[in-house]
């Protein structure tokens, strides 16, 4: 049997056909992305990250269940306009606890990856609330339920525990206070100095305009007021930076 | 067996076998006999219903 | 007892979906799984009024399984209406956010729902009941399993009413094209196994000592798919009676494995297993064989071989390392090669019978969509250039591209193979009408065209503004003003994406009066049965 038969064994031969087109699928996906992950400068060295607060990830939360990465970006290019527009171009080390990733693909709205401390809390209620009266150009939907919807929570410390399972660094500290800490964010009569010890840099108060209870409202805009302002760039080294 | 290997196994001699593995599935495809059976395998559809 | 079995395990399935609807620890999940009992109740509810104690018939194992076929053709039918209808309505939604209805039917939650609607619901039907088609046929064997293809049916739907249902409900993975949560896509996984199973197992009992080209594409699409399914979704949820779940990956990680599933549902699910249904429902259209077997085998490895790699260009100029990005345009831009030789593979199959392009309204759409499948894959590979990318990422310029290739090719390809397959399946001796394929035809394509330049304008015009400058250096628009600027656009593409709705309706109505078994009395295609036309005396000879 010549080389060239052997050929036709593949062709007539259906077990060889699936395990030649799954070997060929396997290659690029091996190459491409398993260096990824054991590559050290993948990700940058920055100073500042930490696992999201419970709050946040609550709001965090809410905002990959409202799909709003359909229409908002939080990957800044670097180039000029955008720089100019949004602010110092996202590194990969900006979304390492991210479970999952929402840089998104499309802006139909604005990049909100360093949306924090942009807009006051006040701002946020009101454009989530009725958009148009903020933003008249807006074609956002209004999100005025999320005032109304108390957050629902439970044993919080479950989601901590699953993120932990899939690599983000929370402490048994940060595990055993969950609740605590989700509730403590919201509430501008608490002792917070528990939480701010655990998440630093952590933005506190009532977020929504209304003290009796933490909702969505409170925990969608505590992450959105978080986002992008937890690396110091004074310490960033660009071209350590670079890959 | 690590990523490491693994990787270093797909980018050097698993790409090359698969380039390989290429050429010869097109070379296969062009030989100067493959035309006849080319042709045939081409009419399976219009056999029958 | 018929369907003995089938009925226990289904109530056993209704009692844990019960249990899990009265335990589960958060509300959405709850919901969730009332839906799914209701469901579960609708199944055994016909399977009760449809079970028997008499002994059933024998099956002819000669004879070709087409039952799950003719539901599948249906299927397709019906979410190829519904997933353009959610189209519709989300396209207005831009142009008039009025038409939000928070929360379950805010533009957010209906978008996945209008993607996975047209690709794994309208697609996958399509892809499903042409593959088990084309598979029978060419292999001239029975499906393999049994009743493992109506399992494999139902299955699959069972899996778009869960998805679907959940993305309303507000459980969604939020990771594009791969929204469904854990428990979903478990189901789909199982499912998806059986389907490979049915498969790889009719082509192992087949009589042609020959595997037609066709299921080569169609079965790298089902295993690839599976291996792209089960990685990306990996994930660890917060409780085994919740709805929510954590990505195994994060960051930079989550993203390119996403992509690198994201393109690959476009390179195997929209394109190579669309291209099995070219390549073996052109051919018995035109009634001719394909142009070039052997061009069809280089374009199997070829493509392959190349679109598994091209994931990273949906990341360019992202914290993605820049090896990773440069690796993605390189592949990207071969592919452009691999794809044109299908595509002039599947137009010249035509050669000395482009005749039938006048006369024959199923090939014309068939030719009209390989034309497209041509059109963007150049666009395609053109937009995965680092530069040009710089300018089209983000903006509508990549929306209007999938649609060419959606409503284009993936659409007007699956419209082909119904239109051939249904009179054959219900045993008609032709479709209810041809004039009515002919009007599907043009307001399909003119409501592609419409759609994709609308969509260019809008795209170029948006990413210029974004990066327009004044003399004094500084931003000349507002993003806001780059909002409003895109109305009339949004408003002329929902225009497009309607037309391409009412044409599947005329479809849907075609389609239906076939099964019925009415013929409409109407003018034959002009050319098409000229044995019918006698000379009229006096004509002139060359006339």
């Amino acid at each position: 049997m010549g080389l060239m038969d052997k050929h036709a064994v593949i062709e007539k031969n259906a077990t060889l056909l699936l395990v030649g087109s799954l070997l060929v699928v396997t290659v690029g996906g091996i190459v491409e992305i398993a260096p990824l992950f054991y590559l050290d400068n993948t990700i940058e060295k920055v100073e500042g990250m930490r696992p999201y607060s419970p709050l946040e990830l609550a709001g965090r939360n809410i905002y990959v269940r409202e799909g709003c990465y359909l229409c908002h970006s939080q990957m800044i290019r670097p180039f000029r306009d955008e720089v100019e527009r949004y602010g110092h171009y996202s590194l990969a080390a900006e979304s390492m606890y991210d479970h999952p990733f929402q840089w998104g693909s499309k802006r139909t709205g604005p990049d909100l990856a360093r949306v924090g401390d942009r807009y006051s809390n006040g701002w946020h209620v009101q454009h989530l609330t009725e958009p148009r009266s903020v933003v008249p150009e807006s074609i956002m939907p209004s999100y005025a339920f999320l005032k109304d919807t108390a957050i629902d929570v439970k044993d919080f410390s479950t989601h901590l525990i699953a993120n932990r399972r899939v690599g983000v660094h929370y402490s048994d500290d940060m595990i055993a206070n969950a609740n605590v800490d989700l509730m403590a964010q919201a509430d501008p009569n608490v002792d917070t100095s528990g939480l701010e010890a655990r998440y630093p840099k952590a933005k506190l108060g009532d977020f929504d305009g209304n003290p009796q209870q933490v909702t969505e409202m409170d925990a969608l805009v505590a992450y959105l007021q978080m986002l992008g302002t937890l690396v110091d760039f004074k310490t960033y080294d660009e071209a350590a930076g670079y890959r | 067996m690590d990523y490491n290997l693994m990787r270093e196994f797909a980018d050097s001699w698993g790409l090359l076998a698969m380039a390989l593995f290429f050429v010869g599935c097109v070379a296969f495809a062009l030989r100067p006999g493959g035309r006849r059976q080319a042709d045939e395998a081409a009419r399976i559809p219009l056999k029958d219903d | 007892m018929r369907f003995g079995t089938e009925i226990v395990a289904l109530g056993l399935f209704a009692f844990v979906a019960l249990v899990a609807a009265g335990f589960g620890v958060d509300e959405p999940f709850r919901q969730h799984m009332w839906v799914l009992l209701i469901v579960l109740l609708g199944f055994i509810a016909i399977l009760l009024r449809n079970t028997s104690f008499a002994a059933t018939a024998p099956v002819d194992p000669s004879a070709y399984m087409d039952g799950p076929i003719r539901y599948g053709a249906i299927a397709t039918m019906f979410w190829g209406v519904v997933g353009m209808l959610v189209g519709v309505v989300i396209a207005l939604q831009l142009a008039y956010p009025d038409l939000n209805v928070e929360p379950w039917l805010n533009f957010g939650r209906l978008r996945p729902l209008h993607t996975s609607g047209v690709v794994f619901a309208f697609g996958g039907n399509a892809l499903l009941c042409t593959s088990l088609y084309v598979v029978q046929r060419t292999c001239r064997a029975r499906l393999f399993g049994g009743d493992l293809a109506w399992f494999v049916f139902w299955g699959y739907q069972l899996f778009i009413v869960m998805a679907a249902t959940g993305y309303l409900l507000g459980i969604t993975e939020s990771r594009e094209y791969a929204e469904p949560e854990w428990y979903v896509d478990i189901w789909l996984t199982i499912v998806w196994v059986a389907y490979l199973i049915l498969f790889l197992g009719t082509i192992l009992k087949r009589k042609e000592p020959h595997i037609y080209v066709a299921n080569w594409f169609y079965l790298s699409f089902i295993v690839t798919i599976a291996m792209l399914h089960v990685i990306n979704n990996l994930s660890i949820p917060v409780s085994f009676l919740g709805s929510k779940s954590y990505s195994a990956f994060s960051g930079v990680q989550d993203a390119l494995t996403q992509w690198w599933y994201g393109h690959n549902a476009v390179g195997f699910f929209l394109t190579a297993g669309f291209l099995g249904m070219m390549y073996y429902f052109v051919p018995k259209q035109a009634n001719r064989p394909v142009y070039s077997y052997r061009l069809s085998i280089i374009h199997f490895w070829a493509l392959i071989f190349l679109y598994i790699w091209a994931g990273p260009h949906h990341l360019h100029y992202t914290a993605l390392p820049d090896w990773a990005q440069t690796l993605g345009m390189a592949f990207s831009i071969m592919l452009w090669m691999p794809s044109w030789g299908g595509m002039i593979n599947g137009l010249m199959t035509l050669s000395g019978a482009w005749d039938k392009l006048r006369t024959d309204p199923i090939i014309r759409m068939m030719v009209m969509a390989v034309a497209f499948y041509g059109m963007s894959t150049f666009e395609g590979p053109m937009m995965s250039i680092k530069t040009v990318n710089s300018l089209s990422h983000y903006t509508d310029w990549t929306i209007g591209h999938v649609h060419s290739g959606a409503l284009g090719w993936v659409g007007m390809i699956s419209f082909g193979a119904i239109y051939y397959m249904v009179p054959k399946l219900w045993n008609r001796e032709r479709l209810y009408s041809l004039r009515l394929v002919t009007w599907h035809f043009w307001l399909a394509t003119l409501g592609i065209v419409v759609y994709a330049a609308v969509m260019w304008v809008s795209g170029i015009m948006q990413g210029l503004m974004w990066r327009e400058y004044d003399e004094q250096g500084f931003l000349v628009y507002s993003f806001a003003e780059t909002v409003a600027a895109m109305h009339p656009y949004y408003i002329m593409r929902a225009i497009g994406g309607a037309m391409y709705l009412s044409g599947a309706l005329i479809m849907a109505w075609n389609i239906a009066m076939t099964i019925l078994g009415y013929q409409r009395e109407e003018e034959p295609m002009p050319g098409s049965i000229p044995a019918l036309r006698p000379a009229r005396s006096g004509a002139r000879k060359w006339a």
